[in-house]
This record gives structure tokens, C-alpha cells and sequence, in this order.
């Protein structure tokens, strides 16, 4: 494995760079939903937890849409490049 | 509204929902998949996730809880929003490897082991059942909102609603035979529905919040009021809950068929990640206003759980009722049917068909047995499965809330996770730690949620419950280890996932996996850097054909199409497909054996019938095979240097006879040439002496004279090459005899003396006392021509010649050098060759054999003679033989 490693280069080109980011993003996603939504737990009141709990939910259907529809042609063929998780332990 | 005409409307409802997967189907098969395929349907199936639990349970829910019904919504957002993480990684292998539900899944990454898959069925069928039963609960229920006999019998209508719903299914269900297909009409009936539920729960919503509360704004104050404003979030529960929808989502039965196996493109899931959030979004949305309004206006003691169907009824609004009545049915209907489908794909293919297959002796090789047995047993299991949910309802006394027994199903389907993420992130996952942390998860949630949820006294005893098994405390079911005080609900979840995924953990370290449980474990965790395409074939039969292509791909089409015609013949058949008996096939392995190793041709085979998976041994033995190639082309290759190296050696004796060739017909001509001048002049001269009578006598003498040089020159010609084909054959007999050198270069020099005397040769005599036992003549020969060679060939104007006596450690050597200009590099790799000569043509006495014979003679005498080249001219170094010098 670390052979395969090895043979990529060190330094990615820019387009390249900006894709990995944009998984990493996505990958941030779910854990910062988790915990904003943990937060839930501060509201004393019902209705205030509700409107604070359908915020965030918005908030994540949209961020998560905008970062699916750029990851969308990573997906299938083209994610060779992209070694999502570390290879071997 | 009569329950006739309720009862009507259902069945013409189901008779849309027909409609519409018949249609699918058809359009499906017609290969006009089309927008079928598309991210829309996708999403929409994937809201079988919304069961009747949620469209009437989630108010009953809001109602007794407040917020936290929410939490079972917000863990399938975070796993959906978070698909790049895990459910990507779980659709590519799902695709890569035909998985055909969550225990193929499991048993497929853990070395296909059926054990895995038959435990994972276990629990399938087993969290199941109360969801099951939770449906006809809840359509019961609503089925009796709406009957004008209140208080009828409950049981009565649940055990029709199961019935019905088994017909159903099994009708819908099992339409469609292959496993590896994709059910484009159950999917186009679960996306209808979907909308269905959606409309109609928005639709009571809207009614709530708009019209009964009068806008967004009365209605927080409406929240404000209720008692619900008094429900804060309890942390504990409220983080379990999410973890654990979050687990259900992914482990659900149900869940992995429409999100993981009908799976037909990733990007579907790119939509589905911010389309799916949005549909539980507006699923939730109303949820607690109609919670609220409803214990406001709804008479105190009733049903929280059905304010989706009275709220409207209370209003009159029968159109809006039988809507939510529809949704509600929706739910529990597309839920019942998937999550049968996919336990009875679990259940016909891992508990009954290897059984069958066990008891079969010839395997399953011939085709309609096995679809017969497939549809059978999965219609089988359908029926089980509602008969299981049925009987769940009636004894847990169908009185529990809905979200209670919901959540029980989902902390029974969460003990697969563990196993599940371990063996798609973990390559040292292994098969004893995925049975081990199942194993002990299941156990403890049968002990401590499961079983309870049957009533507080009617399968364990009150006792246990307060002290404990057998008086064992720490085992008492709500309080394990003696830690008391926690919600039932969190101390269930806790205690099993723990102890799960501990066992996993320290058992995967401890055990050590066999081989293709490691090669499917690299496959499954590496999936996105080793993408194979899937395999080719379907499941189920084998059919002559595909192994005609197969073959014909092997072994060639006419060979193959004669071994088959030929089977044919045997079996008293027309054309070239026989029956695929197991002696054909048998036949057919050792025949593709010829060609491509008997391993290969046993896997190849086991790949189209379809029947065993391929076992350790026989991947081993395809190992072992790819080595013996292996090591069998390295000798290939060792092999074609080493013929390489010879016709490099043969090019170049090729190149060196090629010259020699050209050498000797330019020879041959010279020869000739040197043959024909003196036989001209022999003739002119003699001719002139025939005739002339008159002549004088110096004139004749003279003339003679000539005749005799030239027949002189000819003879010695004539000798020479007599001397080299004698030398050459080895005919020659050697006079050996004890000499002294220097005797020999004094014959050698006293022969070679011209008149003039122009040569100059030094010695030196004190090294030259050497005794030789060797042929004399034979080597002053080679001195002479040596000799003669410089007085014909040195080019100085004072030539001059030495001989030195040395030694090169073992051997005595003399060197010839003289002061000319040498012999040229390119020559120097020809003057030993037969007829060549030096390029000065000047004194032509030989015919260019000299050196040759010298050679010759050396090699004769067990000597040597080579040029030395880097001296002062020409340098020729004569070995003396060896054994005679040291004899002597």
C-alpha cells in the first residue's frame, strides 16, 4: 500500500487541491450538524427549541446541497483520484 | 363517512398502486427505464423510512415528549448529509459486490460466511416483527377511528389488515424472481406513496396551523400553552436517540434494500443527501402544532397517537381525514412490503436455501429448481414474517405506545453497526468478532428491551424484573451491573452497542482470519482504489448457452460448439445445446481444464451455475496455480535470453562466415589469377621454344629458365594449400624430437638469407638455450614464413627485426618484431584467416596462406601464435608448446 502512496505525487495540482477540500468538507458536515444539534438541549422552552432545531436543519439541507452538487462528478468514475480514508492500519 | 366507503376507497387505492408498478414494470422490461432511474425516485423510496410510526406515532410522540421526537429524523439528516463518509462507501460496495441485503453484506465481508448471514437474519426477523406488528397496530387503529362500532374487536381487524398486506406483498413482492434486479414497480409504488404521505400530513398541517390555529404566530402561542411547552430536551435520551436513528437508518432491513441494493447510480445519493433531509424536514414540520392543537381542542384520554385522523374528523373535514387515512396506509403498506422483501431475500438465501442446497445432492445446478425453491420460500417467509408481526401485536397487547416498539426495532437492527462499519473501515475486522460482538448484542437486547416490551409480567416474571434472574441482581433486565436509574430506553441502547462493540473489537484482535475473509476485507476497505467491475452473470441457473460462451471463449467456437453438439447427440437431442446435467458438466470443467487449469475451470463454472460460492480451497488451489504460471514464464523467459544469446553468438559466426566467404572468392579469383600468370607465361615461353629452331642458345636457356621459376612458383603455390588441407584435417604426423630453440632460429634465419642481406635481426642468445621436444621442421616453417613475412611486408627503409625469448609465467614465448608500419586494426582480425594477405601487394611470392599455416602448425604442435599489437611494427608472438618446454 505505502507503495501506491508513494507514487503520488507530493503536491496536488489546484483543481485537484480544491476537490479534496470539498470532500473534506462534506465530510465535516454531519459532525457539525451532530453537534449544533446537540446544542438543542439549551432551549428551555419547546417552541424555541423547535425554531432553533428547524434553523439548523435548513441550514444543513443547504450547505449539503451546495457541496453535493460540486462533489456529484466525483462520484462514479472519476473518484480514482481521491483516496477517501487512510489505506492501511 | 361509512367504513364501506372507507374500505372501498382503500382497495381502489391499492388497486392505483397496482396500476402504477404494473406500468413501471412494464416500462422497465420494454427497456425504457427512463426517468424510473432517476434521483426523484430515489429519494422518494427512500422514505419508507417514514412508516406509519411516523405519520401517526411522531404527534403521539410530540405529544407525550415534546421535541424529542425529532431526534428520529435528525439521525438519518446527519447520516444522509454525512453520505460522503459512509453511505458512498457502502453504495460502491453494495454495487461491486452484488450485495443482496445487509446479511449478504456482513457475511459476504466476513469471508462469505453463512454463519454471519444466518445470525444477522435472526435479528432481522426478529427486530422486524415488532415493526410489523407497530403497522397493523396503527392501521387498526385508524381502521377503527373511522368504524361505527366503537370498541369492535381489535385483534379481528388487525388479523385481516395482516392478511391482506401479506397477499399484498407476496403478490407485489415476488413478482419479480432475481435477486440482483432492481424492482422498478415496488420502487414506482413506494415513490407514489411517498407523495401520498407527504401531501396528506402537510395537508392536515397546514389545516392546523392555518386554519384551526389561525398562522404561524397563534400557533407558537398555541406550543406555548400546551403542556408540551413544559417538555424540555433531556439530554441523555435526546443524543441516543440520534445515535441510534442514525444506526437504525443504515441498518434497517428495509432501509439497506431501497438505499443500498436498488441502488442503480451513486449520484442518485449526491440528490438524495439534501433531498432526503428535506422530505423528513416537511415531515417533521407540522408534527408538533398538530400535537399541540390537538391536546388543546381534542376531548382529554384520547389517542395522541391518531390526532392526524380525529383532528380532521372532529372538524368535519372528511376529504382532509380519509387523505390522512390514505397517508397513514401508505406508510404502513410500502413499509411492509420492503421490509418483507428484503427479510425474505435474507431468510430464502441464507437459512433456506443452503439447507435446501445441503439436502440436494446434486447441488444446484439445474435451473427451475432453484427459482421455484427461491419463490417459494420467500413467499414462505412473507407470510411467516406478518403471521410473527400478528402475533407480536396480539401479545404485547397492542396497547403500547408506537414509538416505544419502534425504537425497540431499532436498537435491535443498531447491533449490526458495529460489525458493518468495522468491516467496511477496518481491514482486521474479522468473522469470530463480528459473531462475538453480534452475538452479545443481540442477547443483551433480547434480555433487556426486547423482551420487556412484551408487557411488564408476561414473559419475565415481576421478580426478575426487582431482583434478577435467579436471584442475580446484576443481571436484573432494566438495571444490568447493578446500575439502576437509567432510562430504560438509553441503559438497552448502552449497555448492548457497548458491550457489542467491545466483543468485536478484543475478538477481531485476538482471532486471525482466514484467507478470503482478508481478501474480501481488502476488497471491501479498499472499494474506491480497487473499483472491479461486477461480475457478469445473474445469479440462479445455469443455462447451456452461457456455458457455450463461455467455453467457446476458452477453448475455441468450433471446438466448443462440437463438444456441445456432441453432448447433444449423446443425450438424443437436435442442435448443439444439451441439458445441463452435472456429468456434462463435469465433463465440460475437465475440458476447460485443458486450457486454463483446473481451478480456474472449476471457479469459472461455479460462477454460471451460480450454485456454491467459490471456497478458500478452490481460491487457494487458483492461487497456487497463478504461482506455478508464474515461475513456469520466468523459466520461459530465462529460456528466451538464453536464445537470444545464442543467435546473438550465431549472427555474428554468420557475419564472420559471410566474410570469410567474401574473402575466399576474392581469393578464388586471385588464385586463379596466380594460377594463370605463370601457366601463361610457361605456355608462351614453351610455345616460343617449339617453334624456335633457329634460336640461340643463351635465348633458350634463358627462356627455360623462366619456364622452370614459374613451375617452381606454381609448385610451392600448390604446396601450400596441399601443407594447410593436410594441417587443417589433422592428417599430419609430427616428428617430435629434442631441440634446442636457438638451433632452430638459426636454420630458420640461415633459410630466409638473401644476397643483399638488407634485414638486420637481433638476438639475444643466452635466453635462446632452450630445449624444446617438439617437431623442428615444422616449427623453423613457422619461423621462416614469420621472417620471410618481414622481408617481404616491413616497410622501414632499414628494416630491422628482433627476436626475443621471454616467458608469460607457464609458457615460453618468442616475439618477432620489426620496425615497419604493422598490421592495421582492421586486418589484424583476418591476417590468420586462410588466403588473406597484407595490403602491400609489392612481394605477392605467397598466395596469402603463410599465416595460416603457421596457425595451423601451432595448434598442431599444442602452441600458439597471435598478433600483439601497441609494439614499436608488426609483432608476432609465438607461443611454444608447453608440456614439451617443461619436459624439457
Amino acid at each position: 500500500m505505502a507503495g501506491a502512496t508513494r507514487k503520488q505525487p507530493m503536491f496536488l495540482e489546484r483543481e485537484s487541491y480544491r476537490r479534496r477540500r470539498l470532500g473534506d468538507a462534506a465530510r465535516l458536515v454531519p459532525f457539525t450538524g451532530l453537534v449544533l444539534l446537540l446544542l438543542s438541549g439549551l432551549w428551555t422552552t419547546t417552541a424555541g427549541a423547535m425554531i432553533y432545531i428547524f434553523v439548523v436543519w435548513a441550514i444543513l439541507i443547504v450547505v449539503i446541497g451546495v457541496l453535493s452538487v460540486r462533489l456529484m462528478p466525483l462520484t462514479e468514475d472519476s473518484d480514482e483520484a481521491e483516496p477517501s480514508v487512510p489505506p492501511e492500519r | 363517512m361509512s367504513f364501506n366507503l372507507l374500505v372501498t376507497i382503500c382497495l381502489l387505492y391499492v388497486v392505483v398502486l397496482f396500476a402504477f408498478a404494473f406500468w413501471a414494470d412494464k416500462r422497465a422490461a420494454a427497456g425504457r427505464v427512463g426517468w424510473l432511474n432517476s434521483p426523484l425516485i430515489y429519494t422518494l423510496s427512500l422514505s419508507i423510512y417514514c412508516t406509519a410510526w411516523t405519520f401517526y406515532g411522531a404527534v403521539g410522540y410530540a405529544a407525550r415528549s415534546g421535541m424529542e421526537f425529532v431526534t428520529i429524523y435528525l439521525g438519518p439528516t446527519l447520516v444522509m448529509v454525512g453520505w460522503w463518509v459512509l453511505l458512498r462507501r457502502l453504495v460502491r460496495i453494495g454495487r461491486t459486490q452484488r450485495i443482496t441485503s445487509i446479511a449478504d453484506l456482513i457475511s459476504s465481508r466476513f469471508g462469505k460466511s453463512n454463519m454471519l448471514g444466518v445470525l444477522v437474519t435472526l435479528l432481522a426477523v426478529v427486530a422486524t416483527t415488532p415493526y410489523i406488528a407497530l403497522q397493523l397496530q396503527s392501521v387498526t387503529l385508524s381502521f377503527n377511528v373511522f368504524a361505527t362500532t366503537p370498541g369492535a374487536n381489535l385483534n379481528q381487524t388487525a388479523f385481516v389488515v395482516a392478511v391482506g398486506l401479506a397477499a399484498f406483498t407476496i403478490l407485489f413482492g415476488t413478482r419479480n424472481l432475481d435477486v440482483n434486479a432492481h424492482h422498478h414497480g415496488v420502487v414506482m409504488a413506494i415513490a407514489v406513496e411517498a407523495v401520498v404521505k407527504l401531501i396528506a400530513l402537510l395537508a392536515v398541517g397546514i389545516f392546523v396551523v392555518f386554519i384551526l390555529a389561525g398562522g404561524p404566530g397563534p400557533m407558537l402561542d398555541v406550543i406555548a400553552a400546551s403542556p408540551i411547552a413544559e417538555q424540555t430536551i433531556r439530554p441523555e435520551r435526546w443524543t441516543v436517540l440520534i445515535g441510534l436513528s442514525a444506526m437504525a437508518f443504515i441498518c434497517l432491513p428495509r432501509m439497506f434494500q431501497v438505499m443500498v441494493v436498488e441502488n442503480s447510480d451513486e449520484r442518485h445519493l449526491a440528490t438524495a443527501s439534501w433531498a432526503f433531509p428535506l422530505y423528513l424536514f416537511l415531515m417533521s414540520l407540522f408534527v408538533l402544532p398538530i400535537a399541540a392543537v390537538g391536546l388543546n381542542v381534542l376531548p382529554a384520554g384520547s389517542n395522541p397517537d391518531l390526532f392526524v385522523l380525529t383532528l380532521p374528523l372532529e372538524f368535519d373535514r372528511n376529504t382532509l381525514a380519509m387523505l390522512a387515512f390514505l397517508g397513514g396506509f401508505s406508510s404502513a403498506t410500502s413499509m411492509v412490503i420492503v421490509a418483507a422483501i428484503a427479510v425474505a431475500t435474507m431468510v430464502s438465501n441464507h437459512i433456506v436455501m443452503p439447507i435446501w442446497l445441503s439436502r440436494q445432492q446434486g447441488g444446484a445446478t439445474v435451473s427451475g429448481d432453484v427459482r421455484h425453491v427461491v419463490i417459494t420460500s420467500r413467499r414462505l417467509s412473507i407470510a411467516a414474517l406478518l403471521a410473527l408481526g400478528y402475533m407480536y401485536y396480539v401479545y404485547s397487547g397492542g396497547s403500547g405506545a408506537l414509538a416505544a416498539i419502534g425504537l425497540i426495532a431499532f436498537t435491535g437492527m443498531a447491533q449490526v453497526l458495529p460489525a458493518l462499519v468495522g468491516g467496511i473501515f477496518w481491514r482486521g475486522a474479522t468473522r469470530t468478532g463480528a459473531a462475538a460482538g453480534l452475538t452479545v448484542g443481540f442477547a443483551i437486547w433480547l434480555w433487556s428491551s426486547f423482551l420487556p416490551s412484551f408487557g411488564d409480567a408476561s414473559l419475565i416474571p415481576a421478580s426478575v424484573y426487582a431482583e434478577g434472574p435467579f436471584g442475580l441482581s446484576y443481571l436484573r433486565p432494566q438495571a444490568l451491573f447493578g446500575i439502576e436509574g437509567l432510562d430504560p430506553l438509553v441503559h438497552a441502547v448502552f449497555w448492548s452497542l457497548l458491550l457489542n462493540t467491545a466483543a468485536f473489537c478484543l475478538f477481531s484482535l485476538l482471532s486471525f482470519p482466514s484467507p478470503l475473509e482478508r481478501l474480501q476485507g481488502a476488497a471491501f476497505v479498499n472499494v474506491f482504489r480497487y473499483s472491479e467491475s461486477a461480475p457478469g452473470w445473474t445469479g440462479g441457473a445455469a443455462e447451456a448457452e452461457d456455458l457455450l460462451m463461455m467455453s467457446q471463449r476458452i477453448i475455441g467456437a468450433s471446438e466448443a460448439q462440437a463438444l456441445f453438439a456432441e453432448e447433444a447427440k449423446a443425450q438424443g437431442k437436435l442442435g448443439y445445446l444439451p441439458d445441463v446435467t452435472p456429468a456434462f458438466l463435469e465433463g465440460l470443467e475437465r475440458k476447460l481444464a485443458g486450457s486454463v487449469g483446473a481451478a480456474t475451470a472449476h471457479a469459472m463454472l461455479m460462477q454460471i451455475t451460480g450454485g456454491v460460492t467459490v471456497s478458500v480451497e478452490d481460491l487457494m488451489r487458483v492461487a497456487d496455480e497463478a504461482q506455478q504460471i508464474l515461475e513456469y514464464s520466468n523459466q520461459l523467459e530465462a529460456k528466451s535470453q538464453e536464445l537470444g544469446r545464442t543467435a546473438q553468438q550465431l549472427q555474428e559466426a554468420n557475419e564472420k562466415l559471410v566474410a570469410l566467404s567474401v574473402q575466399k572468392d576474392g581469393f578464388l579469383s586471385q588464385i586463379s589469377h596466380e594460377l594463370r600468370t605463370p601457366m601463361t607465361s610457361i605456355r608462351s615461353f614453351s610455345e616460343i621454344l617449339m617453334r624456335g629452331e633457329t634460336m640461340a642458345p643463351e635465348e633458350r636457356q634463358r627462356y627455360s629458365q623462366i619456364i622452370h621459376d614459374e613451375a617452381i612458383r606454381l609448385t610451392r603455390l600448390l604446396d601450400d594449400l596441399l601443407d594447410l588441407s593436410v594441417l587443417e584435417n589433422g592428417q599430419v604426423t609430427l616428428n617430435n624430437g629434442e631441440v634446442q630453440l636457438d638451433a632452430i632460429l638459426d636454420r630458420a634465419i640461415a633459410a630466409t638469407e638473401q644476397p643483399d642481406g638488407v634485414l638486420t635481426i637481433s638476438r639475444d642468445r643466452m635466453r635462446e638455450a632452450i630445449s624444446l621436444y617438439t617437431d623442428s621442421d615444422r616449427l623453423a616453417q613457422v619461423f621462416i614464413n614469420l621472417i620471410s613475412n618481414v622481408q617481404k611486408y616491413c616497410d622501414a627503409d632499414d628494416p630491422e627485426l628482433r627476436i626475443e625469448v621471454g616467458d608469460n609465467g607457464s609458457r615460453k614465448i618468442v616475439d618477432f618484431i620489426d620496425n615497419g608500419s604493422g598490421v592495421s586494426a582492421e586486418a589484424e582480425s583476418v591476417i590468420f584467416e586462410k588466403f588473406s594477405r597484407g595490403t602491400d601487394h609489392r612481394a605477392a611470392g605467397g598466395a596469402g596462406l603463410g599465416l595460416a599455416i603457421c596457425r595451423e602448425i601451432m595448434k598442431r604442435l599444442g602452441g600458439d601464435i597471435s598478433y600483439v599489437s601497441g609494439q614499436s611494427g608488426a609483432a608476432f608472438r609465438v607461443t611454444l608448446p608447453a608440456a614439451q618446454a617443461a619436459a624439457a
